[in-house]
């Protein structure tokens, strides 16, 4: 078992360092910051004192051994833009976002996996037929057309949702819908395919060869079998908690993560833009890491398999 | 005569690593077996699912790495595999094995896939390939209709057929087939077995059989080794170790074969299961289930001798005064 | 039938369509208490789906007709709770791929206990001493301590034992065994038939034990009946039918099987293959792979008529008593013998 851990970590550990790496190398190819922060009509003697000031006048690979070493110690430099501590700049917008995506999350799980199970139960009927439609349309449509919809529908036509700001709770509805719709079709449409696979297993029948009622075969021996690929999703879910909003946030103009990343990005506030990216790592390799351990608890096969 | 296939000694140890910090426990699944196939000779392998028959099939074909020991072909040690001579003796040795779903190309037409091995082995010109083709077809009981199915639109038995066809296809001295009839149901595994035997005499083909079925075995080998846990206990005639099985693994294996008309009564029930081959027993593997097991099985491995005039068996209790046979 | 002896479990007529395609065509069959009756024949014969609709286990899109009566109460078309009530109380199944039917994240002390719950009424350390029972019995070493263990920690063999343990848990009158040794070696088959035999004595409940393997079926059972394509085609006694098989099929049967003992010679196989239940032949379905097939066996089914000797049979020439060597001894093909007489 620790070993199994100790394994986990390091892959965990490994996956965030290549994030941070390919974050770091992107960012530095992709335009330079000197003249996106201080504009197009900026003395050459002014971009270069810019980037000495920033360390941006050095070699590639001895800005990356820097921003390692500060990482190791905990610092995850500053903005350019309000030369705050870029850490601080993040964790102050986690809870807007979260404010949106932890109620999204509820959605999805108490609507996604109840109709993909019932319309699983339940093939080819209305129901199912309904489940699979609406599941179809929820992941397909994306999300600015989505919310864009429901900004014209409830905000502009009916008038009863405010379609942007942050002031009161209220205001949260419509991002917290458009943010589930599309997790919602996809759980059901993942939920309802894991039952049916399930279903049709022998130890199903046997459950009913043994003259259990059927309510009993579905709860106690269907559905521990088919929560294990429907936690996997759920631990994608929840590993996006943090990065799922960038589009809604700006539709909304919601000020969480995602508005932020979108304004840093667009300055190439460095700093900031790799701040949120090991952030939005570090949240996707903790979840995996519960998900790899709530395997080993729901299917003693692969505890098994992970004790030796 | 020289052998056409000659094994000895082949071992193959799987080391078996669960977790990456934990230490390595070696599995035998192949250990130390030894084997000759005469040009046109059957040679049945029998045993129990974790006897290792299967490994030691594909050890002969050169298909799972060798740990230990060597196989001949024609006298010439093995070469190297995936090598471009490996593969030409792969034209001369095939295998045909239990799910023929799984053997043929689903998005493949029975024709094509018959005149695939004849193009990559560059063994007729391409003309004569379509005639090539209907004869392998004939040979193993296709109907020409049958050409342009595709593997999903014939029966179990008919792609058997046709895995066979395809392995016949390059002219194979030596055919490995590892359970080619035990998804089959009982009229037809009859056709399928009388055809392998036509063939095998029509064209004087080695055969290596492997099946855990003692009855089809019987009726195809001209001789049988019985395996368990990766060794041979026992080997001689099918005709011989049928009638009067020596080991008493191979007895109780006799045994347990249901007669149609005979009752239970008087057959030989082993007690418990075959031991995990990661945990070997010390001795003879066989002895924690063995009824006649002494002392020096609990604690001495007993070696393969010859007990009689072309029977070899693995005991100490059958094989008391009879000499070693040399490796 | 004898009516001195009150039947058990009654079939009369039972049909099953499958998305419209019938697999079943109408079959009668009667299990006597405490009887061990046999259901031989190949893959798609219907020898499984016969026992799965009787028990209401089939899938929802099957279509199931006819009547199934447990001690004269009619169970096909009843509420799910009847067929709930008798599935493991007075009917338990166990089925062919032991591994696979037991849950695998279920604890197997909890899967049996379970059964036990349902059908006795036994909870807490009353179930738990009754499942350790079970297990013994069915000849799990160690029960106590493996009791906790899940299924995957159990060999193939092992896996049937403790499914036959749940049978045995609702203690009912009616096994119905369906494959219980396919799955398994030789040897460990030769074990759990040995258990079924050993365990029908000891608690006198009725076995039908469903198998392509007419060996197995010889030690297990005392009657047999003999599908082919969805209908019975041969009932007798195993003496009967393993001394003198009067359907051709059931002689092709028993001709294919390779034999262990006597004179190696070619076997002799049923020509062609089994029919697609789509697409079944008119008249006799056997027909098209018949050695003795008649002009009027194309376009007549022939009816599942009783025999002289008690038997029933559904051929309009079946093989003569004559003609038929006692299976047992060395054989001499009996189509060769026949077509030397004709």
């Amino acid at each position: 078992m620790i070993s199994f851990v100790l394994t986990r970590l390091l892959r965990a550990i490994i996956t965030i360092l290549a994030v941070v790496t390919f974050a770091f190398v992107v960012l530095r190819m992709s335009g330079d910051p000197a003249q996106v922060m201080l504009g197009p009509d900026v003395p050459q003697d002014v971009i270069d004192a810019f980037r000495k000031a920033w360390g941006l006048d050095q070699p590639v690979w001895v800005q990356y051994l820097a921003y390692l070493k500060s990482i190791f110690t905990g610092d995850f430099g500053v903005s350019m833009r309000d030369k705050a501590s870029a850490l601080d700049l993040v964790l102050e917008r986690v809870p807007a976002t979260l404010q949106l995506t932890i109620p999204a999350l509820i959605l999805k799980l108490v609507i996604g996996i109840p109709a993909g199970i019932y319309a699983a139960l339940h093939r080819q009927s209305f129901a199912d037929r309904g489940v699979i439609l609406l599941a179809i349309l929820g992941f397909t449509i994306p999300s600015f057309v989505m919310g864009l919809i429901l900004v014209l529908v409830f905000s502009i036509i009916l008038g009863v949702l405010p379609s942007g700001g942050q002031d009161t709770w209220v205001h949260g509805i419509l991002p917290t819908i458009t943010m589930s719709i599309g997790g919602i079709g996809i759980l059901a449409r993942f939920s309802r395919s894991a039952m049916i696979e399930v279903m049709g297993q022998p130890f199903i029948r046997t459950a009913s060869a043994k003259g259990l009622k059927w309510r009993d075969v579905v709860w106690s021996h269907a559905l521990p079998n088919a929560a294990v690929p429907i936690v996997t999703i759920v631990g994608f879910m929840v590993g996006s908690l943090i990065a799922g909003a960038v589009v809604v946030e700006s539709i909304f103009s919601w000020p969480g993560i995602g508005r932020l990343l979108i304004v840093s990005v667009s300055n190439r506030d460095l700093a900031v833009v790799q701040c949120i990216l090991l952030v939005i790592a570090a949240t996707m390799v903790v979840s995996n890491l519960i998900v790899d351990l709530l395997y080993g608890w729901l299917d003693p096969r692969l505890r098994s398999r992970a004790a030796h | 005569m020289t052998p056409l296939i000659q094994a000895t000694n082949l071992a193959r140890i799987y080391q078996v690593r669960r977790g990456l910090f934990a230490q390595p426990k070696p599995v035998r699944a192949v250990d130390g077996v030894s084997l000759a196939v005469m040009p046109g000779e059957t040679l049945g392998i029998v045993g129990e699912s974790g006897s290792g028959k299967s490994t030691l099939g594909r050890m002969l074909l050169g298909i799972d790495q060798l740990q230990a020991g060597e196989v001949r072909f024609e006298g010439r040690a093995m070469p190297e595999l995936r090598t471009a001579e490996w593969r030409a003796l792969r034209a001369k040795m095939q295998l045909v094995y239990q799910d023929p779903l799984a053997a043929l190309d689903r998005r493949l037409t029975i024709a094509s896939q018959l005149a695939e091995p004849l193009e990559i082995h560059r063994i007729i010109p391409k003309d004569q390939r379509p005639a090539r083709v209907a004869e392998l077809m004939v040979a193993v009981g296709l109907r020409q209709d049958q050409a342009g199915r595709f593997p999903h639109e014939l029966s179990g038995g008919q792609r058997q057929r046709a895995v066979i066809a395809r392995a016949l296809a390059s002219r194979p001295k030596l055919l490995v087939c590892d359970e080619p009839v035990s998804a089959l149901d009982v009229s037809i595994q009859a056709q399928v077995v009388n055809m392998l035997r036509q063939l095998q005499e029509q064209n004087g083909i080695a055969m290596v059989f492997i099946s855990h079925d003692l009855k089809v075995v019987r009726n195809i080998a001209d001789r049988v080794a019985v395996m368990y846990l990766g060794r041979i206990v026992e080997e001689a005639s099918s005709d011989v170790i049928f009638r009067s099985p020596r080991h008493p693994y191979t007895q109780a294996l006799v045994s347990s074969v249901p007669v149609p008309g005979k009752l239970l009564e008087g057959r030989v029930i082993l007690q418990g299961e075959p031991p995990n081959p990661a945990n070997r027993p010390a001795g003879c593997a066989f002895h924690p289930r063995c009824s006649i097991a002494r002392d020096i099985c609990r604690s001495t491995a007993p070696v393969l001798r010859q007990i009689e005039n072309r029977r070899t068996a693995a005991c100490h209790i059958v094989a008391d005064g009879a000499v070693p046979v040399a490796a | 039938m004898g009516a001195a002896k009150s039947n058990l479990v009654e079939l009369r007529d039972l049909k099953v369509a499958f998305d419209g395609v019938q697999v079943l065509h109408g079959i009668d069959l009667t299990v006597g208490r405490g009887e061990a009756l046999g259901l031989v024949g190949e893959s798609g014969c219907g020898k499984s789906v016969t026992w799965l609709a009787a028990l209401g286990l089939l899938p929802g899109k099957a279509g199931v007709s006819g009547s199934v009566r447990l001690e004269g109460r009619e169970l096909c078309g009843s509420p799910r709770s009847t067929l709930e009530s008798v599935r493991g109380g007075r009917i338990a199944m166990i089925f062919q791929d032991p591994s696979s039917s037991l849950n695998p994240v279920l604890r197997i002390g909890r899967q049996i206990t379970e059964a036990l719950a349902l059908h006795r009424g036994l909870r807490g350390d009353a179930a738990r001493t009754e499942a350790l029972r079970l297990m013994d019995m069915v000849g799990i070493p160690d029960a106590r301590s493996r009791f906790d263990l899940y299924a995957h920690e159990f060999s193939g063999g092992q896996c049937q034992r403790l499914m036959i343990a749940m049978a045995l848990a609702g203690e009912p009158d009616l096994l119905i065994a369906d494959e219980p040794t396919t799955a398994l070696d030789a040897t460990i088959q030769a074990q759990i038939l040995d258990l079924l035999i050993q365990l029908r004595a000891e608690t006198g409940m009725a076995t039908v034990f469903i198998s392509h393997d007419l060996g197995a079926v010889s030690q297990v059972c005392e009657r047999v009946c003999v599908m082919y394509a969805g209908r019975i085609v041969e009932q007798g006694t195993v003496e009967q039918l393993f001394a003198a098989p009067r359907h051709p099929y059931t002689r092709g049967l028993f001709d294919a099987i390779p034999r262990i003992d006597g004179p190696r010679q070619p076997l002799v196989p049923i020509p062609g293959t089994v029919p697609n239940p789509k697409h079944l032949p008119a008249g006799c379905a056997f027909s098209p792979r018949c050695s003795r097939v008649l002009q009027s066996c194309h376009t007549e089914l022939p009816p599942l008529v009783p025999q002289g000797d008690g038997r029933l049979l559904a051929c309009a020439r079946p093989v003569p008593l004559a003609l038929v060597i006692h299976a047992a001894k060395p054989r001499t093909p009996a189509r060769i013998v026949e077509s030397a007489l004709q």
